[in-house]
């Protein structure tokens, strides 16, 4: 938690009457109103949800789209990060995935009675950042609280809305043999963070987690390539292996990706050899998935290794007529394999 | 990642095989006897690279799936009648019992949690002192070191509420098993360098006498298994049987002394019952008697029905080496990894899980 007591100091808590969260916070009542007048409110400020109404409106003009997702991550303090800005970078990734430009989310927090005060203001912080970060205002909310043991601290659902970019032409339905898979960065950081730290796994570890908004990078890769781009998805749960395989499913053709293509940092390779675990099917953030038009492709990389987020961009593979709807991976020694999609939770090995 | 990617080496990957097609003149069955090695087969995709002659069985070096049915429906029954924390590694708590897996019975409630170490298992025992923690210690001679120190530990620790399931299976009696079984027709063994690594290589001398086979103790890399295979297939073609150790950079001839002391302190050898083998004579550890206090067996009085196992699996033959995965009419249709019939489908080790998850027909 360390690592955001800057931010602290930039926003500072104001005084409440309770240390930690209580179930009159959720009540509606007095407490609720002064948790959200003196927090969420004052934090994340704009003129629609200064109007204090039972939901925003506002006019948005052209194509949209539209998303939901829920955060119930644990720790909700992780190396690298917060279950905070997760909740805002997760849905202005899945709408920047669509091709859109996110503009607005509302923002729900189920919280579990004895939470400390300071942790949901880190969280509230974190929250505020990250939307700045991305370019998006949070427009409504709501604040839930239940009983000790119903709940593990703290969810967070966020939704957003976007726009479509009128360049983007995203469906696998445009998928052709010989397009070009593309990954965005290292694979597997953000999910072996979170295990460096979960009860009965924790190792010292230097990895942190990449969580981190997508937008802008999509948005402007949207703007110079168009309609070469067919897709965008970003693999978190269930990794890289279950996306490529809902990919291959959904065009109905083959894909074969080559091992020594795939980035991977070292530390994070070698926790999933401690493990037992194979880094296609670890989960990831701040990465994205994109399939291109072949005579784009390298160009794409290029521009898209200009950017903080793209600069690991590596070609992985590309779509063949062959094997239809199965992945197949040539190892670093040249031998193939089929990847499947990940059942269960991964769980590390015996021995 | 040095010891990781020179053994991974594409060139020395492409020398090894050439060389075996050189040596390579007529058709060998090789089983290599531990499933981290059966993984790395074929997840590597080396099946498909090795020359048609020499064909590979997988052996039964599964702690996953030879811990018997029964044991399983006890950790349940442990985890849900007597309120314990049951502590596992990740990969056995989804193996099915003969009700349900330990993955459902923490779906339903019960105090059921993964852990790395089982020493971690203590710590949750120093920290749970009016709880009652259970470690499922399953495993061959590699995970005994640990399972045997943390009792170690909590004797030490003065701790009266900490005990484990053991289930402690010996690979040089199931090589016996399956060389008894004459249906198995293996010609010769990799044997598991890691549980060499612990216990050395002074067992595998008798049973190279024996069975006159060669044993070659190998490693799990690409490059170690293909050196392995290597040098078992010359044996082969020379007409010889003798013990040689590929995996020398990690296993002493005597082993570790300190973990087989630690092993000796609280292990005896028992006759075991393997999942999908039956009972194996002189096979298993379990916790000597003057540790009772910390042998769950003992301390919690259990009778648990023996159920049998679903009669469709033939997993008793695919540890054996005697089918492949594919030949089983239940493989990927009403056995895969959501629902598995039998627990070679279920861990990361198994043979039939390694199949489904890499391999295809058209690929082998």
């Amino acid at each position: 938690m360390t690592q955001n007591s800057i931010m602290n100091l930039s926003c500072p808590m104001p005084t409440l009457d309770f240390d930690v969260i209580t179930l009159g916070h959720g009540s509606g009542g007095v407490l609720t109103n002064r948790l959200l007048e003196s927090g969420v409110f004052n934090l994340l400020k704009n003129p629609l949800l200064d109007t204090h109404h039972d939901g925003a409106v506002f006019e948005l003009s052209g194509k949209l789209a539209f998303s939901t997702d829920s955060y119930v991550i644990s720790p909700i303090f992780f190396p690298g990060g917060n279950i905070g800005e997760l909740a805002v970078n997760g849905t202005v990734n899945d709408l920047a995935m669509c091709g859109a430009i996110p503009k607005y989310l509302s923002l729900s927090f189920i919280i579990e009675e004895g939470l400390p005060m300071t942790e949901f203001w880190e969280i509230l912080v974190s929250i505020k950042n990250a939307a700045e970060k991305a370019g998006v205002q949070i427009v409504t909310g709501d604040t839930k609280v239940v009983e000790k043991g119903k709940g593990d601290k703290i969810f967070i659902n966020t939704s957003g809305i976007g726009q479509v970019h009128p360049n983007a032409q995203i469906s696998s339905k445009n998928i052709k043999i010989g397009d070009k898979i593309i990954v965005s960065g290292h694979i597997a950081t953000h999910g072996i963070a979170i295990m460096s730290v979960r009860e009965g796994l924790d190792f010292e570890t230097h990895i942190v987690s990449d969580t981190t908004n997508l937008n802008h990078t999509v948005k402007a890769l949207l703007d110079s390539f168009g309609a070469e781009i067919h897709l965008f998805r970003d693999p978190t749960r269930g990794g890289v292996a279950t996306v490529l395989n809902e990919i291959a499913r959904d065009c109905g053709l083959g894909i074969n990706i080559l091992q020594k293509q795939i980035p991977v940092l070292d530390e994070v390779f070698g926790a999933c050899e401690l493990l037992g675990l194979d880094p296609l099917y670890v989960a990831n953030e701040g990465v994205f998935m994109t399939i291109v038009s072949a005579e784009i492709a390298d160009d794409f990389v290029k521009k898209l290794t200009e950017f903080e987020n793209g600069k690991d961009a590596a070609i992985i593979g590309e779509v063949v007529s062959e094997h239809p709807k199965q992945v197949i991976l040539t190892s670093k020694i040249g031998g193939k394999r089929v990847v499947n999609m990940l059942v269960g939770e991964q769980l590390p090995r015996i021995c | 990642m040095k010891f990781l990617s020179e053994y991974r080496t594409p060139e020395l990957v492409e020398q090894y095989l050439d060389e075996i097609k050189k040596t390579v003149t007529r058709p060998w069955t090789i089983m290599e006897v531990c499933g981290g090695q059966t993984h790395s087969l074929v997840k590597n995709g080396l099946l498909n690279l090795l020359p048609k002659e020499v064909q590979m069985v997988h052996g039964p070096g599964c702690p996953v799936c030879v811990t018997p049915l029964n044991l399983i429906d006890k950790a349940v029954y442990l985890a849900e009648e007597k309120g314990v924390i049951l502590c596992s590694f990740g990969d056995m708590i989804r193996v099915p019992g003969s009700k349900r897996s330990l993955l459902e019975s923490k779906a339903r409630g019960a105090d059921v949690r993964i852990l790395y170490s089982p020493l971690e298992a203590v710590k949750l025992a120093q920290q749970n002192p009016d709880r009652e923690v259970v470690f499922f210690a399953v495993g061959f001679e590699t995970t005994a070191p640990a399972n045997a120190l943390s009792v170690l530990f909590a004797q030490k620790l003065g701790l009266k509420n900490y005990s484990i399931l053991a289930s402690h299976v010996l690979v040089p009696p199931a090589i016996e098993a399956v060389m008894d079984d004459k249906t198995a027709r293996i010609q010769a063994f990799l044997a598991a360098g890691h549980v060499c690594a612990i216990m050395g290589i002074g067992q595998y001398y008798d049973l190279v006498e024996k069975y006159d086979i060669p044993i070659v103790v190998t490693g799990f890399e690409p490059v170690d298994l293909l050196q392995g295979i290597l040098m078992t297939v010359k044996q082969l073609e020379a007409g010889q049987a003798n013990l040689e150790n590929q995996y020398s950079r990690i296993v002493k001839p005597e082993g570790n002394l300190e973990a087989i002391k630690v092993i000796e302190q609280v292990f005896e050898v028992t006759d075991r019952e393997w999942r999908g083998l039956g009972t194996i004579p002189m096979s298993g550890w379990e916790v000597k008697d003057e540790l009772s206090d910390f042998d769950a067996n003992k301390k919690f009085s259990v009778n648990i029905a023996k159920a049998s196992e679903c009669a469709d699996c033939i997993a008793g033959l695919v540890l054996k080496g005697i089918k492949k995965p594919f030949e089983c009419s239940q493989f990927g249709k009403n056995c895969t990894p959501e629902k598995p019939l039998g627990a070679p489908m279920v861990s990361s080790e198994g043979a039939c899980a390694a199949y489904f998850h890499y391999a295809n027909v058209e690929i082998l």
